[in-house]
């Protein structure tokens, strides 16, 4: 048996195929994945993210210790709640996990990591803060929902005092707020317009159950992940990992190399690979022939041979879309390899989909 | 508790095969099988003239999250594939047992020995918990 979020006995109520993600039995879909993953395009979903791991970093030193800690630079943030997503490297620049950082105070920040990486991520956060005086706090006491779609906003105020309502709306992108006892920050992993409410574990299902009232329908895993595929982010695990650096996981655009004199653990291998070039990229792939594309498979390049990293059937474009890791170069199509037969796949730039929008023919 | 039909066999993975009145057989996968597998977005069905072994992978139905063969219930050749399941991989979805068939087949012999009856068939699922 696996880890529960505080709404695990309300999705087996719901009806939802529970699997194991990460250690945790999550709801992979209630009903119907494919409409799951259309109502967030076209109206408004609501995600138990609960799995995933919020830490709270404290300490005179915590802004400092963070510009050492992660690739992307903090001293970016200055604006209090605002967002920031990074990759936290090793010494050799491989990826140890993709997080999200709120800046808080400059005392106080707010990482949300991923929940099959937590406790690797907690070790190595740990070892690392003590140089800087930093208290390391797990917030195992809350729970999280991730609203998401056009209409998801106006509906998830709806939950909050009416004083509140206003401030929420008000968020810009990327931007989150301390309210009463809820943390809602207008981020998200689906393409569409939302908040994630970080609540007390114990306002967890009842404040499910007044979304669902609202119109917002429960949504899966499965749904989330053909969401973020088409949005063009990364999943930890399929599209990056230990083994791999941002420069071939299509997240260079995350690694801040200016200014120059911040130190940050990575950075030697990452200015190697930078001035080398790297060997390797990850592209878009829409596929031309039927079919689907899935990870693991392989994909003649006319530079060589690369492999799926994340691949699906797309909802939105109703055809198969992934991403791959080949060999760097002006390529426009390759070949993929799907149970022995060789189908043609077309290079695009993602994201395949934004804002309820198909962004890809 | 999914449809199991009484006009029908069964096999323990989860294909249905009915007899035709021409002595060809019809086979699709059961009403459990694609609820289990969710919305199924593509499917692969053999070319007319493929001669199969029993047990042998004879199609692929893949759903939004994964792909899964289908095996062949019984050794024969290929008389069709329905040709619907290109464009509406839906129909196995939405009427397992009927529009949703996969594949035609002319059995190579009139032996039937490892297929299920509709109660045995509904037995498994029991036990499955399901």
């Amino acid at each position: 048996m696996g880890r529960h979020t505080p709404l695990y006995d309300l999705h087996r109520t719901l009806g939802a195929r529970l699997v194991d993600f990460g250690g945790w039995d999550m709801p992979v879909q209630y009903a119907s994945q494919i409409e799951e993953h259309h109502a967030v395009r076209r109206a408004a979903g609501v995600f138990d993210v609960s799995h995933m791991c919020v830490v709270d970093l404290t300490g005179a030193r915590t802004r400092e210790f963070l510009r050492y800690l992660i690739a992307n630079d903090v001293g970016k943030l200055t604006r209090a709640g605002k967002a920031l997503y990074s990759c936290m490297l090793n010494e050799t620049g491989g990826v140890i996990d993709d997080l999200i950082v709120y800046f808080l105070t400059d005392a106080a920040f707010r990482l949300v990591v991923n929940a099959g990486t937590r406790d690797k991520d907690l070790k190595w956060i740990r070892r690392h803060a003590q140089d800087f005086g930093v208290e390391v706090r797990e917030r195992a006491d809350l729970a999280m929902l991730a609203v998401q779609g056009p209409q998801a906003r106006q509906k998830a105020v709806g939950l909050l005092a009416a004083g509140d309502r206003e401030r929420a709306l008000a968020l810009p992108a990327f931007v989150g707020a301390q309210l009463a006892d809820w943390f809602i920050a207008r981020t998200g992993y689906t393409g569409e317009d939302g908040f994630e409410m970080m609540l007390p574990a114990g306002h967890a299902v009842d404040a499910w159950l007044a979304l669902n009232a609202l119109g917002v329908v429960s949504c899966g895993l499965g749904a989330r992940d053909t969401l973020r595929l088409e949005a063009g982010m990364n999943l930890y695990g399929n599209d990056m990992d230990e083994s791999t650096h941002p420069f071939e996981s299509g997240l260079g655009w995350t690694v801040a190399l200016e200014p120059a004199e911040r130190r940050f653990i990575g950075r030697e291998a990452l200015q190697r690979v930078k001035a080398a070039g790297s060997a390797r990229e990850l592209i878009g792939l829409v596929l031309e022939d039927r079919g689907v594309l899935r990870s693991h498979q392989k994909v003649i390049a006319p530079g060589g041979t690369g492999e799926i990293t994340s691949g699906t059937f797309s909802p939105t474009l109703e055809r198969s879309i992934a991403f791959a890791r080949i060999p760097s170069g002006p390529v426009a199509r390759v070949e993929v390899d799907i149970r022995g037969k060789l189908l043609a796949a077309r290079r695009v730039k993602p994201p395949f989909v934004r804002a309820g929008k198909a962004l890809v023919s | 508790m999914s449809q199991v039909p009484a006009d029908l066999h069964y096999t323990k993975s989860h294909e249905w095969v009915r007899e035709l009145a021409d002595g060809t057989v019809e086979i699709g996968i059961t009403d459990h099988a694609q609820h289990a597998l969710g919305d199924l977005v593509f499917a692969e069905v053999p070319d007319t003239g493929r001669v199969l072994g029993a047990g042998e992978p004879c199609a692929v139905v893949e759903s939004v999250k994964a792909a899964s063969d289908v095996y062949c219930p019984m050794a024969g050749e290929v008389t069709a594939g329905n040709p619907e399941l290109a464009k509406a991989p839906e129909l196995i979805n939405q009427d397992a047992f009927g529009r949703g068939w996969l594949l035609r087949l002319r059995p190579a012999s009139a032996a039937r020995g490892a297929l299920l009856s509709a109660a045995e068939y509904a037995e498994l699922l029991r036990a499955e918990g399901s």
